[in-house]
């Protein structure tokens, strides 16, 4: 135990393949240190809430190595899930409970446990204490989730994907409680799939795709090792995207109206792209070079392929 | 938190749920009420049934019996065949599966709140029986009574379980359960006396537990039975089917939703239809 004082959660060639043959973790390897907020990127079926649900117990794992607080999820489950917050994103509570039963009954099997009060107050569901969870929003229900994960006190909490379908205000309150929980010092691993979530949350980030760990490092890390800039305009109405062609470099990327340039060599690919535009005679809506998001940054290593589904 | 301490939280927790449910409550306890009230307008005038022993035995007595067996066997079986699917489908045993509560204190809560409740049922349809239909109840019978509703209501909840863990999806739930348990109620002598009843209907009667489980509180009742009313073959016929409820259960009970049941928590409206960022390669 007194040597996994630093690391929180250590896993190495973990593996997951489902009957089928299908493989969807691929030799993850991931350290997240004590107090530290790390989150998991990636496209939907890029195994992030598979890897989550193994360290968590509720998957077993196929090959590898994971140790959460030193302990193996899938031989000391009960004893980790004392230690540990699990904030899922299907998981519901009998909507005739109100916010502090419900917090009370769950937090009841815990050793360590909060004040009921203080995990409303935390979640801030201060005023929905003695609603019925039935009959709150969604983004209040998700604050009671948030409630259930941290009444044990743990010393890990997981988030899977703790703002979808959120409007953004509900988010931003959402990113409050997780930065104040980081802030105290617990451990958080989040999955996600909104780049500024992770952007705000995260001191540091892995990007998931295909079940394999395609980029590592804090936010800052991540955009500045692409290096380069992002050349972005807006596709004129009548122009086709086939008539970029030798005009863009081929790995552009263009979304409906909206086309991404990354580039290394931004001052050459801007000036082939107006001199284009003043032949064609038309004007490039939203034209700017700028540096690159982390959702520029996302897009490039997860593989756009699968995001057209 | 001792096991005990931990149990009657969940006890306490699946009692407060249920009676938070006024169809449950309603289909549960006050539905074998009023079908006795029910069976007896309609046929308390009627001629005496048959006794065992061609004696004849006024219907309040074998109605208070068979109804109060079924009584306990909707608090354990019908009861936990429709909620714990509900609860799965919602996600709110897959909750109980990231916390430290052990399984069997969750699967504890279930069984034991249903025994409270078919208490209540069997107190409310022999408390009616004795102030309302002219019943009684031969103390020196109770041992007996009590140890069959004791083994029956083990037995009714591990098949309930069961019968949970075979259903894919909450909204079958219901349908299944009672396609089960009322014709089961028919050839079990719990609706209508079947004194000579064909050979087909005997034997279904006589394979499942219902009908010992009714016979032995109608015996209760039968002031033609003598005391102490102990027949070993009905209490083996219950405990059997306990024991394929309890190994069905094992074998097959799931904490998470099938995959195929929809979007879990749907009854929550949270939608799981996310998109990423919509992008095509250029």
């Amino acid at each position: 135990m007194s040597t996994e004082v630093s690391t929180a959660i250590a896993v190495s060639g973990l593996r997951k393949e489902y009957d089928g043959g299908i493989l969807a973790v691929d030799g993850v390897d991931l350290e997240v240190a004590a107090g530290e907020v790390y989150a998991l990127l990636g496209h939907n079926g890029a195994g992030k809430s598979t890897t989550v649900e193994i360290l968590e117990g509720h998957r077993t794992r196929t090959a590898g190595s994971v140790a959460v607080l030193g302990l193996d999820p899938a031989r000391e489950g009960r004893a980790l899930r004392d230690r540990i917050g699990i904030v899922l994103q299907s998981s519901g509570i009998e909507p005739s409970l109100t916010v502090r039963e419900a917090v009370e009954i769950y937090g009841s099997c815990y050793s360590t446990r909060r004040p009921v009060a203080e995990a409303i107050e935390l979640a801030g569901l201060a005023d929905q204490a003695d609603q019925r969870v039935g009959s709150l929003s969604g983004g209040q229900q998700r604050r009671v989730d948030f409630a259930l994960g941290i009444v044990g006190r743990p010393e890990v909490l997981f988030l899977d994907e703790p703002t979808t379908g959120f409007d953004p205000a509900a988010r931003r309150s959402a990113w409050e409680v997780v930065s104040g929980l980081g802030a105290g010092g617990t451990t958080v691993l989040l999955t996600t799939h909104y780049l500024e979530e992770a952007e705000h949350l995260a001191d540091r980030v892995g990007v998931l795709a295909h079940g394999r760990m395609v980029a590592e490092g804090t936010p800052a890390e991540l955009i500045g090792s692409r290096g380069g800039a992002v050349v972005s305009f807006a596709l004129p109405d009548g122009v086709e995207p086939a008539e970029l062609d030798g005009v863009v470099p081929r790995d552009a990327r263009i979304a409906g109206r909206q086309v991404d340039i990354a580039t290394a060599t931004p001052t050459a690919d801007l000036a082939r792209l107006t001199a284009w535009a003043v032949g064609r005679g038309v004007e490039l809506d939203g034209l700017r070079v700028h540096q690159p998001t982390l959702e520029d940054v996302f897009l490039e290593l997860a593989g756009e392929r699968e995001v057209a589904r | 938190m001792s096991a005990a301490r931990l149990v009657v939280v969940q006890v306490r927790y699946q009692l407060k749920v249920f009676m938070r449910s006024p169809v449950a409550v309603f289909f549960t306890v006050m539905f074998p009420v009023l079908m006795l009230v029910l069976m007896n307008a309609l046929f308390a005038g009627d001629a005496d049934i048959e006794g065992p022993g061609g004696e004849a035995w006024p219907v309040q007595q074998f109605y208070v019996g068979g109804l109060s067996a079924f009584a306990a066997v909707s608090a354990t079986f019908t009861n936990l065949a429709n909620v714990v699917p509900v609860r799965r489908d919602d996600g709110i045993l897959k909750r109980w599966r990231s916390t430290p509560l052990p399984a069997w204190a969750c699967i504890a809560g279930y069984v034991g709140s249903a025994t409270i409740v078919a208490a209540v049922g069997v107190a409310l349809t022999w408390g009616l029986g004795v102030a309302f239909y002219d019943i009684t109840i031969d103390v020196a019978k109770l041992p007996v009574a009590v140890l069959t509703f004791v083994l029956a209501v083990g037995s009714f909840a591990a098949l309930g379980l069961a019968v949970a863990s075979l259903i894919r999806t909450a909204e079958s739930a219901p349908a299944v359960a009672n396609a089960i348990i009322l014709p089961l109620g028919f050839v079990s002598s719990v609706f209508v006396p079947t004194a000579d009843p064909p050979a087909w209907m005997a034997f279904l009667g006589d394979a499942f537990p219902l009908k010992p489980f009714a016979e032995t509180f109608q015996d209760v009742f039968n002031p033609f039975v003598d005391p102490p009313a102990f027949v070993a073959h009905r209490l083996i016929r219950i405990a059997a089917w306990g024991v394929v409820g309890v190994a069905i259960a094992l074998w097959r009970f799931r904490w998470e939703p099938h995959r195929t049941s929809g979007a879990p928590g749907r009854r929550r409206g949270r939608g799981r239809g996310r998109q990423a960022p919509a992008t095509t390669s250029g």
